[in-house]
């Protein structure tokens, strides 16, 4: 995976002449902004459980956006053909474009930083907590991203790769969350529900790291990557 | 240096390429043509590790492109049909991203950078975003990528079409000039690109090989010998009859769509040897049709391609 990182660095930078990924930046921004209002009140805990909160509800919609053309834009403009007949694994390709997307999310996030900057001076904060919901919204945004890109390596349309992951990504999350809050779900379904994204999340914005959730985390994003390599290499054989 | 054995894609139903086999020797130019759709880029696809075989298998420099994908590639330029680029890239910035691609060091990678922006003339646009080039111009960034790493074999598909006269002219410059150092594949389905670049042309038509050879052994393989042409003011049934007469012709056929209503042309294949010209001459004035020209015909790749495609388009092998 020596390529890996060329990749990524390509993926990254063509990022900032792209339109849309800069209506996402803008959107997250105003929408985190909005939310963090509701931290940000006298009286109020100095944590930023809110916005983290609300966070992972609005990336269900902007990983999408930001994820949709990893793949599929090259297979639809076919700069995917010289791509892998440069000497690289597929799984150069995947791993790169995964960590590109990654690394644009974290400029997507860097400026929420100045959040904390205004909590901390008006405020006694509590910096374990909002530590620990910094690494859950970055584990949270790299499941996003590998479905995502998973979704981008099935198709060579963007909207039919941005409308799968945003609907994997509600059933994933905005779903079961709401099931939760059902009193008649069956013990079964209740278990279930409990393996969702936002219940594994919730501990972190309160800032408790259990390994458990790290693990899941970590785990389901690397067999995501599997699946995406393996269905680049499928398309050789179609 | 290409080895081509039995290789086979089947695209669902569709048999795309179908038990092609050929070698190509160290520095040739060959010529791959084919007719639109005849499975040209596909077997440069698989030749290239993008697709794989459904049977069949080839070797490029040594290496397996099964067994030894990257090894392959590594050794190969490759040029893919319509030059897909990146545009937001600027041409330095790409091929420096395809030099890192290939592992080529700082110092590797600035040399080669500068011999083939030089070699491909993109001295003037190196610091344009690909973008905003014209289709000559990002044409020829993807050449100076497939030449960067300064591989023995360059496959290149199509690489003259959408260029303009002066262009192709150029291009094809550029590629007679690489023969020899490398060994080039380039598939067209333009005949005097064949002509004036390659040293072999291998047809393809329907997905199979229908012929190969140096342009001349095309020519003789098919015994296309010359023909005479014959326009005259007469009627054409007669006319044919009349001519068929001649001694030394061994077929006549009468040639349609020629404007002029009232002319006739027609077209005289003359047994081996023979000139008929000033028999078939005076023969149409002793009928007392008034003749506007004679010329003599001699047969064309073009000719050759025509017959041997439409063979292969009505299933018949040859």
């Amino acid at each position: 995976m020596t390529r890996a990182p060329t990749i990524a660095r390509r993926e990254l930078s063509s990022y900032f002449y792209s339109p849309i990924a800069y209506v996402a930046l803008a959107l997250f921004l105003l929408a985190s902004g909005v939310a963090f209002w509701d931290d940000f009140q006298p009286g109020a805990p100095a944590e930023m459980r809110h916005m983290f909160t609300w966070m992972v509800d609005l990336l269900v919609f902007i990983i999408p956006v930001l994820s949709m053309g990893l793949l599929a834009q090259e297979w639809a403009t076919g700069t995917i053909e010289p791509l892998l007949t440069a000497p690289v694994n597929d799984s150069d390709v995947v791993v790169g474009k995964f960590f590109g997307s990654l690394a644009f999310f974290l400029v997507l996030l860097a400026p929420t930083l100045l959040y904390a900057a205004l909590l901390t001076l008006y405020g006694h904060t509590d910096k374990g907590a909002i530590a620990s919901g910094y690494l859950g919204i970055i584990l949270v945004g790299a499941l996003f991203i590998a479905v995502g890109l998973f979704c981008s390596a099935l198709t060579r349309s963007q909207v039919v790769a941005a409308v799968a992951a945003a609907a994997a990504l509600f059933m994933a999350t905005i779903v079961p969350a709401w099931a939760a809050g059902q009193a008649t779900l069956g013990t079964f379904w209740r278990g279930v529900v409990n393996q969702c994204v936002l219940r594994r999340y919730e501990d972190f914005s309160k800032g408790i790291i259990d390994s458990g959730n790290i693990v899941f985390f970590i785990a389901v994003t690397a067999v995501l990557l599997f699946l995406t390599t393996k269905a680049l290499e499928m398309r050789r054989w179609a | 240096m290409i080895s081509v054995r039995e290789l086979t894609k089947v695209y669902g139903t569709v048999l795309a390429v179908d038990r092609v086999s050929f070698e190509v020797p160290k520095g040739l130019i060959v010529g791959f043509l084919g007719p639109n759709g005849a499975g040209k880029s596909t077997t440069l696809r698989m030749l290239t590790c993008f697709l794989a075989p459904t049977s069949g298998t080839a070797a490029i420099n040594g290496f397996n492109i099964f067994h030894q994908s990257e090894q392959v590639r590594s050794n190969l330029g490759y040029l893919p049909e319509n030059v897909p680029l990146y545009p937001e890239m600027r041409v330095e910035e790409y091929l420096d991203f395809r030099g890192r691609l290939r592992k080529m060091d700082r110092p590797t990678r600035r040399k080669r950078m500068d011999y083939v922006i030089e070699r491909c003339w993109l001295g003037t646009v190196r610091r344009r975003p690909i973008g905003h080039l014209s289709k000559g111009y990002r044409q020829r960034v993807g050449l100076a990528d497939s030449l960067l790493h300064n591989p023995a074999v360059l496959i290149l598909d199509e690489p003259t079409v959408g260029l303009d006269p002066t262009q192709i002219r150029e291009t094809r410059k550029l590629i007679k000039e690489l023969g020899g150092e490398h060994t080039l594949l380039l598939s067209t389905h333009i005949l005097p690109e064949v002509e004036a670049v390659c040293d072999m042309a291998i047809v393809i038509a329907g997905g199979r090989i229908a012929a190969q050879g140096t342009p001349e052994e095309l020519r003789a393989s098919r015994r296309l010998g010359s023909r005479v042409l014959i326009e005259c003011r007469g009627p054409a049934k007669e006319v044919e009859l009349a001519l068929a007469r001649v001694s030394g012709v061994s077929r006549v056929e009468i040639l349609n769509g020629h404007g002029d209503a009232a002319y006739v042309t027609a077209a005289l294949r003359p047994k081996e040897g023979c000139d008929v010209r000033e028999e078939a001459a005076r023969t149409v004035i002793q009928k007392g049709w008034p003749l506007r020209e004679v010329r003599l015909e001699h047969a064309t790749l073009e000719e050759f391609f025509v017959q041997v495609t439409a063979n292969q388009a009505m299933g018949r092998t040859e």
